[in-house]
């Protein structure tokens, strides 16, 4: 079993993301506090937060991988979980405020204080503590995503079905969330941090601390994933993807399944949200726009859909474009933006890496050695031929 | 002007004649006015002495001569620009004009010599005393030659309440003619009824008059008469009052149904071209809202071209930017349809991707070219304004819409059920390689469908540029509402479209009072997504093998 596991999950793409993170995770935050700012190789902070950021977008699309490209769940909110998450960790840090808001209440956030509120409400208990605050930023999205699962998965919603209720989820989750009543900050949502964990959140230690809890807990997930989809359940998942009824007749409960990698594809967009709110310093109810998830679809689509290591590129590569050309280019930006979402879905349907796979297949007179697993890693997405043909008679 | 240059010499001899002939008929006249004023001259200047209770009944005494020409000095005094002149005790009209006040005659209305304030007193008035002169010059003009005129008075009676203009309304009842008039008259003598003396009876049928008016102000009134100690009148006025609730609920009723109704047409005209292409064609097309704002922008430039080139045809822009959007928004259909869609049949989920690249895109376009803000649409005459039904107001934009998106489902549904390109879709949609066999060229049936689809969201982008702001983000505002009703409505169904569209509009109108615009919006949407749970295709599934495909 370990074995087929490690044979299986772990190729030479994964093996080598693995590593570039785990270095990533301690050389940034070292070439960026032991060495002085005129070093050539001295990483700025801004950068490191930057990259901090975009490797919570690649645990996002990581977690959207594992439903969209294993399980064939094409979700559009599931910048609902990451935004959850979110509001989690932006609670506690709330929290940690304490005096140094404008207001100066001990225990009220400020704009509860401005709102006339008198205490704090039941559901804000607790996020003083950091631990209870990881959980909460865990358990929520995975709670939601378990209900509406449950409910969805066993009614058979698919397809286009659930792409447009999970929107839908999203939307109403963001209405929810501008409302003042809700006592989640409303239009503002939760900024003005001061600290984490007891340090600033300004300080360049910090700073480097949440990049390199960034990486390690990207690298972590993609082990996870490695797993999940290595074992005999991920097959079956795969399966469900690209048969959904045959799987069922087969007498797995598809629904079971894809309730399982659902709920930790949720958990894990909201560690992905937790780990971003205390780098960007805001967290409001702009992150549950729809506009977002989709957005998240195309870093995966850009990647290579079904490959876990193709949408943390994917979404470095996008994410580190869109800073660019809103720098640099504002104007162009959503041009560059939709062409991307048109491009890759006409031209490349499976990705950065699914191109690299079929360049490699490509170069004749290697050796004829591609494993059964790179396949696997590359080209999982068009069912085989057999199976379409008879799909299409169902 | 030297008339005299051109006219004959005997003219001015002429003219003089006639004026000659004039005179004493003019001095006739002004004796008679001096005759009428010599009467009311000491009613008017006994306004400047005594008490606020002797000015009231002096007031009384002007309205009981029912003569108008005390109406501009009633006037005055209630705005507290009747004043007492100290020299001669004279009551006059004084409007503030630099330091002094421009004094007039309060009768014959001609201008007297301007006074420093401190030679004349100002007549003051108070709450009390504004009523009675509101209800004294009501009655002066109940009997006004003009109907507004006539209803103005008898609501101005109805307001205050005034016991003292019961028989003025009761003469001008005898003599109306009009009938909204009448009643209104009736209601308004109801209303003093009630606040003055009258034996009991009176005062029941008093209430029974108003109840059957049923607004707010005679609710308030009743409720008045309720809390009041007058015991004999409660039970009445208690079976009034749940008469006027019960009236007033089914009014509430009727307008959150109208609302509803308004809003469901503004859904339906967002998603019936979403039908087209998502429920009959099963594309997932998100630049939908993008084709929507394409219509709006279209209806911008025609509405442009008709300023600068035919300013006066203005009211029929909308006439031609129907048409244009049509076209504008079919055509950047069409090209989507071949130049995108068709590359990616059968993966519905990559289509999403595809067409919300395309809405970017479009949305960036538009953006670049007319800038970000709202552009400033205008609303022809014929959509302004608003009439009455009862209690219930319509503004004709609204009105127009509704019955705009029923047209245009209606014409939709013609053309898909009795025109051959309308069965061409319909053959496609159910059997593509069939069809494709019977001679149906499918490629150019999917492109005119899908130009079909977008045309119809251009059309609806013409309507709601007349209530929404024309901006790059209109389309976004559309897209999630849009697939919601064309999912709870259920796919490939047009029907289920209407009543979807109209049923999620009146449920968020229904819900709006007791959960706020906010909450009721994300109650309909939460209330779809269980929905979808139990009716997984909608509340008019289609049937059989294709629902799997």
């Amino acid at each position: 079993m370990m074995v087929r596991f490690l044979a299986g999950g772990l190729t030479g793409t994964r093996l080598a993301m693995l590593a570039l993170l785990l270095a990533a995770a301690v050389l940034v935050p070292v070439l960026n506090l032991a060495l002085p700012t005129d070093h050539p190789l001295h990483v700025p902070t801004y950068a490191v937060t930057l990259m901090g950021k975009y490797l919570t977008y690649a645990l996002l699309a990581l977690a959207l991988d594992l439903v969209w490209g294993y399980c064939g769940i094409l979700s559009l909110g599931h910048a609902a979980f990451f935004a959850l998450g979110g509001y989690a960790m932006g609670m506690y840090l709330m929290r940690q405020i304490g005096t140094r808001g404008v207001y100066g209440d001990p225990v009220l956030p400020d704009f509860m204080v401005f709102l006339n509120w008198k205490e704090l409400p039941w559901y804000w208990s607790g996020f003083d503590a950091f631990p209870f605050a990881i959980v909460m930023a865990l358990a929520v999205p995975g709670l939601l995503a378990f209900v509406f699962g449950w409910f969805a998965f066993r009614s058979r919603v698919t397809g286009v079905y659930l792409s447009i209720i999970t929107q839908a989820m999203t939307y109403a989750l963001l209405l929810a969330f501008f409302r003042n009543d809700m006592g989640f900050g409303g239009n503002n949502g939760l900024t003005d941090f001061k600290d984490i964990l007891g340090y600033s959140v300004q300080s360049d230690a910090t700073r480097a601390g949440l990049f390199a809890a960034s990486a390690l807990a990207l690298a972590a997930s993609l082990v996870l994933a490695i797993a999940i989809t290595g074992s005999k359940l991920g097959k079956v998942l795969i399966a469900v993807r690209d048969a959904e009824s045959r799987t069922r007749f087969l007498g797995y409960r598809v629904e079971h399944y894809k309730l399982f990698v659902w709920t930790v594809s949720a958990m894990m967009a909201g560690l992905a949200g937790a780990l971003y709110v205390p780098q960007v310093g805001i967290i409001n109810p702009g992150e549950f726009a729809p506009a977002n998830s989709i957005e998240a679809v195309i870093w995966v689509a850009v990647g290579g859909r079904g490959t876990l290591v193709g949408p943390i590129i994917g979404a470095v590569l996008v994410n580190f474009a869109k800073s660019w050309f809103t720098a640099a280019l504002p104007e162009i930006w959503l041009f560059a933006l939709g062409t991307l979402f048109v491009a890759v879905t006409l031209f490349l349907p499976k990705g950065i890496l699914g191109l690299a796979a079929s360049l490699r297949a490509r170069l004749p007179k290697r050796k004829d050695k591609t494993s059964p697993a790179d396949v696997s890693a590359g080209a999982p997405i068009a069912p085989a031929p057999a199976l379409a043909r008879n799909q299409a008679a169902e | 002007m030297n008339v005299n240059a051109y006219a004959p010499r005997s003219l001015p001899a002429l003219l003089l004649a006639m004026l000659l002939a004039l005179l004493p008929l003019a001095l006739l006249s002004s004796a008679a006015g001096a005759q009428d004023n010599a009467a009311l001259r000491p009613l008017i200047d006994a306004l400047g002495q005594g008490s606020f209770g002797d000015t009231e009944k002096q007031v009384s005494a002007l309205a009981a001569t029912g003569d108008a020409a005390v109406v501009p000095a009633l006037e005055a005094l209630t705005n507290g620009d009747l004043y007492v002149r100290k020299a001669d005790k004279a009551v006059v009209i004084g409007k503030r004009a630099g330091g002094s006040l421009a004094l007039t005659d309060p009768l014959t209305g001609e201008a007297l010599e301007s006074t420093a304030t401190s030679a004349l007193d100002k007549i003051r008035v108070n709450n009390r005393l504004r009523r009675t002169i509101r209800a004294a010059l009501g009655g002066l003009t109940l009997r006004a030659a003009d109907a507004t005129t006539r209803r103005q008075a008898a609501e101005a009676i109805f307001k205050a309440q005034d016991a003292e203009g019961i028989e003025a309304l009761d003469a001008a009842i005898e003599a109306e003619t009009n009938p909204g008039v009448a009643k209104l008259m009736r209601e308004a003598r109801a209303a003093a009824v009630l606040a003055s003396d009258r034996p009991t009876e009176d005062k029941i049928a008093a209430i029974g008059t108003l109840a059957e008016r049923g607004d707010r102000d005679a609710l308030s009134m009743i409720t008045a008469v309720q809390n009041s100690e007058a015991s004999d009148l409660h039970e009445a006025a208690g079976a009034a009052l749940a008469r006027i609730e019960k009236l007033q609920a089914a009014w509430d009723t009727a307008r959150n149904v109208w609302f509803g109704l308004s809003l469901g047409s503004v859904l339906l005209l967002a998603a019936i071209g979403l039908a087209i292409t998502f429920g009959v064609m099963g594309v997932i097309n998100m630049a939908h809202g993008e084709m929507v704002m394409l219509g709006a922008y279209t209806t911008f430039m025609v509405q442009n071209l008709f300023r600068t080139h035919a300013p006066d045809l203005f009211d029929y822009s909308l006439l031609v930017a129907l048409p244009a959007a049509f076209l504008v928004a079919g055509l950047v259909g069409v090209g989507i349809e071949r130049g995108i869609i068709r590359f990616l049949h059968n993966r519905p989920l990559e289509t999403l991707l595809a067409t919300w690249g395309v809405s970017l895109i479009l949305q960036q376009a538009v953006r670049s070219i007319f800038g970000p803000t709202n552009q400033e649409v205008g609303n022809p005459a014929f959509m302004s304004g608003a009439f009455e039904i009862g209690q219930l107001t319509i503004t004709y934009n609204r009105l127009w819409i509704l019955v705009f998106a029923l047209t245009v489902f209606a014409a939709l549904l013609i053309a898909m059920k009795f025109t051959r390109f309308g069965l061409n879709v319909r053959a496609v949609t159910q059997n593509r390689r069939m069809a494709a066999s019977m001679g149906i060229r499918t490629p150019l049936v999917d492109a005119l469908t899908f130009g079909l689809g977008s045309g119809i969201a251009g059309i609806a982008g013409v309507a709601l540029s007349q209530i929404d702001n024309v901006s790059p983000n209109l389309g976004q505002s559309y897209i999630i509402d849009s697939f919601m009703v064309v999912v709870f409505g259920g796919v490939g169904n047009l029907w289920g479209t209407l009543v979807a569209a109209m049923s999620l509009g009146v449920a968020n109108k229904f819900l709006e009072p007791f959960a706020g615009a906010v909450l009721a919006k994300i109650l309909v949407l939460v209330f779809i997504i269980l929905f979808i749970q139990k009716r997984p295709r909608g509340l008019f599934a289609l049937k059989g093998r294709a629902v799997e495909a």
